[in-house]
């Protein structure tokens, strides 16, 4: 078979293995399909293995074990010692709800390497409010038993307009338990979050006091703790190098073994996602149609095309192009080169403009279609 | 924080592995969400960096392994870089 992908195309060293979609959890900014009820079984153990096996052989060398809740899976210490054994760097990517000491000793022993632990506020509260449980006095035990099982520990904050005032709490939080790593992930509008955009999206002026704030913060803890903060894309004049490319270092297999570039390509229609199960991993890299529909530069169209910062963005992310723009091949609406920008600036001014808003709309929790709990509409409180 | 001297003994943190990755020819750094593919000379140098060896040692061993005179300023200049990039403490 005569390979179709560009000669420049280099291995995948990055694979997120998205073990389930089930979660204890019901994040309002939750990036998971919002329809995930018609995605097939989960792939088996064996199947799991296999794919760790194949993408090894590739390069794959950073593996991420996220979901939905990964430890949901009964097999992921099997997983863990399969992928250890291969030489993979293994993350798991928790909430850390039903995490008990003889599992993270199991775990650790199988050769996990550290763990990104999610928590959504520094209050009890706003924790609580935006998983929609009650979770946070747990979290905050699941951290002390991760830095007692001696783990690198991240912490991970997904922040939006809510959070973003408790920045510097958080910051402090994360030191209070230890972590390694603090992530302060600004939610990206895909998903669930696209869904409660209208609620999430901050205020320009929020975001500038937050980096501020962030800035002292490193200042002061030098490298006791590493921030990351990056301004979320909607606030800036060019778009992300989404996935550092399509197509060029990450691949991420869905629970059911749907092979894709990036977590919210599922949403891009008319194209065929090709499945671990059907085909081998090697293949689906190089030569299938969906890793090679946005990879390099080939696809674009203008203002890309001629644009001399083409090869910096690569266009930004084609997820956001077809969401709001309706075409994947269109520039990404961030760029303010592209004729659709308006999208973009509008939702960020009516943020400013519109403080009335809270009291409109209400947040929509993440549902999982296997429990059909009919839950009250939640209105957000000022 | 005191700056690194001869006598300090430089551990790559825990954070941190140091592999070599046979797809890329070459010694790459792992750590959370990322990874550095190292040329040889730092891969050299990081290996030492476990605690066991001063900076002294370490200049020592390599420039007597790769037969050149003084290779002080070289490795002086990479383990300041590293201990800048997060990689080290001492």
């Amino acid at each position: 078979m005569t390979a179709m992908h560009p000669p420049e195309t280099g291995p995948c060293y990055w694979l997120l293995a998205e073990l389930t979609y089930r979660c204890p959890l019901h994040c309002a900014f939750c990036y998971n399909p919002v329809d995930y009820s018609g995605v097939g079984a989960e792939l088996d153990t064996a199947a799991w293995l296999s794919v760790l096996d194949q993408a090894r052989a590739m390069g794959a060398v950073q593996l991420g074990l996220s979901g939905g809740e990964p430890l949901l899976r009964a097999d992921l210490e099997e997983i863990v010692a399969h992928a250890h054994k291969l030489g993979f760097y293994i993350n798991l990517l928790t909430s850390g709800v039903g995490l008990k000491p003889e599992r993270l000793m199991a775990l650790k022993e199988a050769g996990l390497d550290h763990i990104q632990l999610s928590f959504q506020d520094s209050t009890r509260e706003l924790n609580d409010f935006l998983s929609n449980t009650r979770t946070f006095d747990l979290k905050r035990n699941v951290a002390q038993m991760i830095k007692q099982a001696g783990y690198p520990m991240v912490m991970n904050c997904v922040m939006h307009r809510y959070n973003l005032p408790h920045i510097e709490q958080i910051m402090d939080m994360a030191v209070d338990i230890g972590a390694e790593y603090l992530e302060l992930a600004n939610t990206q509008y895909y998903g669930w979050a696209l869904k409660n955009r209208h609620q999430l999206l901050p205020t320009a002026e929020q975001l500038a006091e937050a980096e501020a704030c962030v800035q002292r913060k490193r200042e002061q803890l030098g490298d006791q703790c590493q921030i990351l903060f990056v301004v979320p894309d909607y606030f800036e004049d060019r778009p992300k190098r989404c996935m550092n490319g399509w197509g060029n270092v990450f691949l991420v297999v869905a629970p059911d073994g749907a092979a894709l570039p990036c977590h919210a390509a599922r949403d891009i229609p008319n194209m065929h996602f090709p499945n671990v199960k059907e085909e081998p991993l090697r293949e689906i890299w190089y030569d299938s149609p969906l890793f090679n529909a946005y990879r390099g530069t080939d696809w674009m169209q203008e203002p890309c095309r001629s644009c001399p910062e083409k090869d910096q963005d690569l266009g930004g992310c084609r997820c956001q192009a077809l969401m709001l723009t309706g075409d994947a091949r269109n520039a990404d609406p961030v760029c303010s080169k592209s004729p659709h920008h308006h999208l973009i600036s509008d939702a960020v001014l009516h943020a400013r403009n519109d403080v009335t808003r809270t009291q409109e709309q209400p947040i929509v929790f993440r549902r999982n279609p296997d429990r059909e709990v009919r839950r009250p509409r939640v209105v957000a409180a000022d | 924080m005191t700056p690194l001297s001869p006598d300090s003994r430089p551990v790559l943190k825990s954070l941190f592995r140091l592999q070599w990755e046979e797809a890329q020819q070459a010694h790459v750094l792992l750590y959370p969400e990322g990874m550095v593919k190292l040329n040889d000379s730092a891969a050299e140098i990081l290996k030492y960096c476990t605690g066991e060896y001063t900076v002294e040692a370490i200049c020592v061993d390599l420039q007597q392994r790769f037969e050149v005179d003084d290779l002080r300023d070289d490795v002086m200049q990479f383990l300041e870089h590293a201990v800048e990039r997060g990689w080290l403490q001492y």
